[in-house]
């Protein structure tokens, strides 16, 4: 038996010990905000946080994530960060299809902890382990920088 | 299923232009259409599988409490239809926006009208039936309130979620009018009242959000990939690695070893041209994902690979560029090309040829489809463009009536033409017929799944020459494409790319050019050849639009300036004229080709650009144009490109005018990815074969362009939103011109022409 820390409360689970993360969360868990789209930890869309930094659940083993805190997308609301950056994703109607976006605001979340106000070089470069088929780069740009300028609008008040 | 079933899932191959198609060795096909078709011919809509459907009590229920539930008929890839249709319907019935909740229709064309979502038809086909449906559940309301009162009908008017009776300001509900208004006969012809453009509250206006908007940023959207059911098994197959090939030998044990596998399912080879069969192979079945990819890892499999071991693409390259050297079959003649040629001194003449390889779709949802079989009946989850097509290939696979057989169709993660095929929902049907009666098994592709055996975009050469005397009037334009044919795919070794391509930006073009001749060379496919976004408007317009601007420099001329005189003056001209059959099926009355309108979007594209502006050192405009899906596009592209030959994308300017403009934001994004999409193919993708097997395998090798890439300004120009015109498609027809853009850019940039994709790095 394995036990995961995921979104604040305990899980566990019953799998190998080199199962990767993401299909213990999908397969096994029903958490499916958590998007396969790789397996090789090419294209971001299965990011989730482990102890607040960004990984690649697809080549994750459950056995490395267990004592370790693992947030997901659908722990986001209830993060600061993560609910400004969602709001700026609706603001700017980021999405087309959304498959990915789950992974995309994951790496935007943590770019932002890391780096409040980032540069549009340090944006490029932080969410371009993130793929968009349908090329929703230009307004992932536009809502990290508008969930920046609120959350720092926010720390002020 | 024959493949005359098969050829009628795309409007392209659609009535006797497909039948048409089937005969590829007919002599004097255009003449055999137009007579087949004079008489009887369809158009547009009314030439697809089911039609449209206007009926108001099919699409909109209202609750007691004014809940108003809209059916969205068309599968969400990305494009906004799931959004932009019911949109359409609740502003027609002046429904308020927030009250309206959208549901998914099932596989149901008899019910609902056509549903493959292909081919740019989505708003084009359907905006003026969903325009009817609102309507008509409006007036059915004041018909309700009017009766409730006891007054004329003159005297009510509906208005967002209210019927008002206008002398006495008394307001009904929707809700209290709902089961009325139900029973109130359903208007018609001249009795139904359209809203006038001024009346709009959400067409044309920018207010409403994509319905999935906040479940997708939350991880709470359900994708094909998601679907989960009691007692769900997980299987992924190992296909051959070669089309045409099968399994030769297998063995399981070591396989079926691997915890959590509970079986091995042998799924049948391909017989004949692969249409929307399986490629056949082995599936392992687990109790999840993971566990079902070990035990494939564990399948030892001799193939036997079949007649398409040895397809090469550098070797089919070679074979690409002597066919296009060579005459071949003639789809456009106009004058004598051949003579002008060679009567021309050289000094007046230009010839280059063009390269666009293969591409993969590499949708971020992979395919995947769940089947659950339940007595004389099927139940499946997938996403899917084409929810019928995938349910007569379960029917057929399962030898269930149609009927029985229920396609829930769920979001799509992209599609871009790939998930018009169900291939994959077969496969699933395969397992779930081996497994215990009622288990749900759910079949997803890895990405090495989707790469590997992908429906690719063609691989293509293309041949332009072109006499220009010395005033830089272009006296003679030939054009040769050769190109494995989307035929293929139905009618085993068919050859040559056929009208439907063709008309994909090679024949139909609208110069003044005095002599013309398009030619389409018969060369052999070895891979399955489906459509991508925008299709054969790919490679010719890549051609086209290329050899435009080098003639332009040729003749010492502005581009911009020598693109709009080749063009002339606004006219609207008869496809037929441009020996085009085809026009995408729709009308040639309703939809001629409108030269006023696609000068209008390069001046727009141009003119946002800052065409003609000094630009820094290294740095180039270029300049490209189409006509596709009814649609004209024109993109000025800025690249920056530094000693190195790093080639940066600085800036795109994108023009479009689709006709009326329905959901301009969601327009505007799919210009944005479009672009994107563009420069991915220019840039970056390319899939190539060795010993009849694909190289690339994921991301790493498959490279699509990623954020640091991106170019950080996307302009796009709506122009022209002129809703007397019949609506254009908006998801195709922002790529084609993306990538000559970028090569015409380069060249203004370094002087140094690149006409093989992809573009990588400049020499």
């Amino acid at each position: 038996m394995t036990q995961l820390q995921i979104n604040g409360s305990t899980q566990d689970v019953n799998v190998p010990d080199e199962m990767p993360l993401l299909w213990v969360l999908r397969d096994e868990l029903g958490m499916t905000g958590t998007k396969f789209g790789c397996g090789m930890a090419m294209c971001g869309a299965c990011t989730v946080h482990m102890d607040g930094a960004p990984v690649r659940s697809c080549l994750t083993p459950v056995s490395v994530a267990t004592g370790r805190q693992i947030s997901t997308i659908e722990g986001m609301e209830a993060d600061p960060v993560g609910r400004a950056v969602q709001q700026a994703w609706i603001t700017q109607n980021v999405a087309q299809c959304g498959y990915c976006q789950a992974g995309q605001i994951m790496t935007a979340v943590s770019l932002l902890k890391a780096t409040p106000q980032p540069t549009e070089q340090e944006i490029a470069d932080a969410m371009s382990g993130n793929i968009c088929r349908c090329g929703t780069y230009p307004r992932i740009l536009a809502a990290i920088q508008q969930a920046a300028r609120q959350l720092a609008q926010g720390a002020k008040q | 299923m024959t493949a005359a079933a098969h050829f009628s899932r795309r409007a392209f191959l659609q009535g006797s232009l497909g039948a048409l198609t089937l005969a590829v060795t007919a002599k004097g096909w255009i003449t055999t259409a137009a007579a087949a078709q004079a008489e009887t011919r369809k158009y547009g809509a009314d030439s697809m599988p089911g039609g449209t459907v206007d009926d108001p009590l099919v699409f909109v229920s209202i609750a007691a409490d004014g809940a108003v539930t809209i059916v969205a008929h068309r599968a969400e890839m990305g494009t906004g239809v799931r959004t932009s249709l019911p949109m359409v319907v609740a502003d027609e019935m002046e429904a308020r926006w927030e009250r309206v909740q959208v549901i998914q229709a099932p596989a149901d064309e008899a019910r609902y009208g056509n549903q493959n979502v292909d081919g740019s038809r989505s708003m084009r086909h359907f905006l003026m039936p969903m325009r009817r449906v609102g309507a008509a559940a409006r007036q059915m309301l004041e018909a309700a309130a009017a009766a409730r009162w006891s007054v004329p009908v003159g005297e009510v008017k509906a208005e967002q979620h209210e019927v008002v009776h206008l002398p006495t300001g008394r307001r009904l509900s929707y809700g209290d009018l709902a089961a009325d208004a139900a029973k109130q006969p359903v208007p018609t012809g001249d009795a139904l009242k359209l809203k006038a453009r001024s009346e709009f509250r959400y067409i044309g206006k920018e207010q409403v959000r994509l319905v999935d908007l906040e479940a997708i940023g939350k991880g709470q959207a359900t994708y094909g990939m998601d679907m989960r059911l009691p007692g769900m098994v997980y299987a992924v197959v190992a296909r051959p690695p070669v089309v045409g090939g099968r399994v030769r030998r297998v063995d399981s044990a070591k396989a079926l070893a691997v915890p959590g596998v509970l079986k091995v399912v042998e799924i049948p080879a391909m017989q004949g041209a692969p249409a929307f069969q399986p490629l056949g192979g082995v599936a392992v079945v687990a109790r999840n994902t993971w566990a079902a990819r070990q035990g494939r890892d564990a399948l030892q499999i001799e193939w036997d690979d079949g007649p398409n071991a040895t397809y090469d693409s550098a070797a089919y390259r070679q074979t690409l560029q002597a066919a296009a050297r060579a005459p071949g079959k003639t789809m456009r003649n106009q004058g004598d090309a051949a003579q002008a040629w060679a009567k021309a001194p050289d000094a007046q003449r230009l010839a280059a040829e063009y390269y666009v390889p293969h591409l993969a779709h590499a949708s971020m949802e992979p395919p995947v489809a769940t089947v659950q079989i339940k007595g004389n009946g099927a139940e499946v989850w997938t996403s899917i463009q084409n929810p019928i097509a995938a349910r007569d290939a379960v029917a057929a696979r399962l030898k269930l009536e149609p009927a029985n057989v229920k396609v829930n169709v769920l979001l799509l993660g992209g599609g871009f033409g790939r998930k018009s095929k169900p291939d994959f929902v077969d496969e699933a049907a395969i397992i779930a017929r081996a497994m215990p009666e009622g288990t749900p098994v759910k079949l997803v592709w890895t990405r090495e799944d989707d790469i590997r055996h992908d429906y690719l975009h063609t691989v293509s050469v293309e041949r332009l020459e072109a006499v220009i005397d010395p005033q830089g009037q272009v006296q003679s334009w030939l054009h040769r494409s050769a190109a494995p044919t989307i035929a293929s795919l139905f009618a085993e070794g068919a050859k040559g790319q056929q009208m439907f391509e063709s008309a994909m930006s090679a024949i139909n073009m609208p110069y003044r050019i005095p002599n013309v001749r398009v030619e389409t060379a018969e060369v052999e496919a070895h891979a399955r050849i489906g459509w991508f976004r925008s299709v054969a408007n790919i490679p010719h317009a890549f051609a086209a639009q290329c050899f435009i601007d080098e003639l332009a420099h040729r003749a010492g001329k502005d581009p911009q300036a020598f693109a709009l005189d080749l063009i002339g003056p606004a006219r609207q001209i008869d496809p037929g004229a441009l020996a085009d059959t085809w026009n995408y099926t729709e009308s040639p009355e309703r939809y001629p080709y409108d030269t006023g309108r696609l000068r209008g979007v390069i001046e727009a594209a141009c003119k946002g650009a800052g065409w003609g502006r000094t630009l820094p050192k290294g740095h180039g405009l270029g300049l490209a144009f189409c006509y596709s899906f009814m649609s004209y596009t024109a993109t000025v592209v800025e690249v920056a490109v530094d000693d190195k030959g790093e080639v940066r994308v600085v800036a795109v300017d994108m023009a479009m005018d689709c006709g009326p403009q329905i959901n301009p934001e969601r327009i505007r994004a799919q210009m944005e990815g479009g672009a994107i999409m563009g420069l991915s193919l220019a840039l970056t993708s390319e899939i190539t074969f060795e010993k009849g097997r694909v190289t690339q395998s994921n991301f790493h090798d498959y490279e699509v362009l990623r954020h640091n890439a991106s170019p950080r300004v996307i302009r796009t120009h709506l122009v022209n939103d002129d809703h007397a015109l019949p609506p254009g498609g908006v998801g195709e027809p922002p790529v084609p011109p993306v990538a000559p853009a970028l090569c015409n850019a380069i060249f203004a940039a370094t002087g140094k022409r690149v006409r093989s994709l992809p573009v990588r790095k400049v020499a």
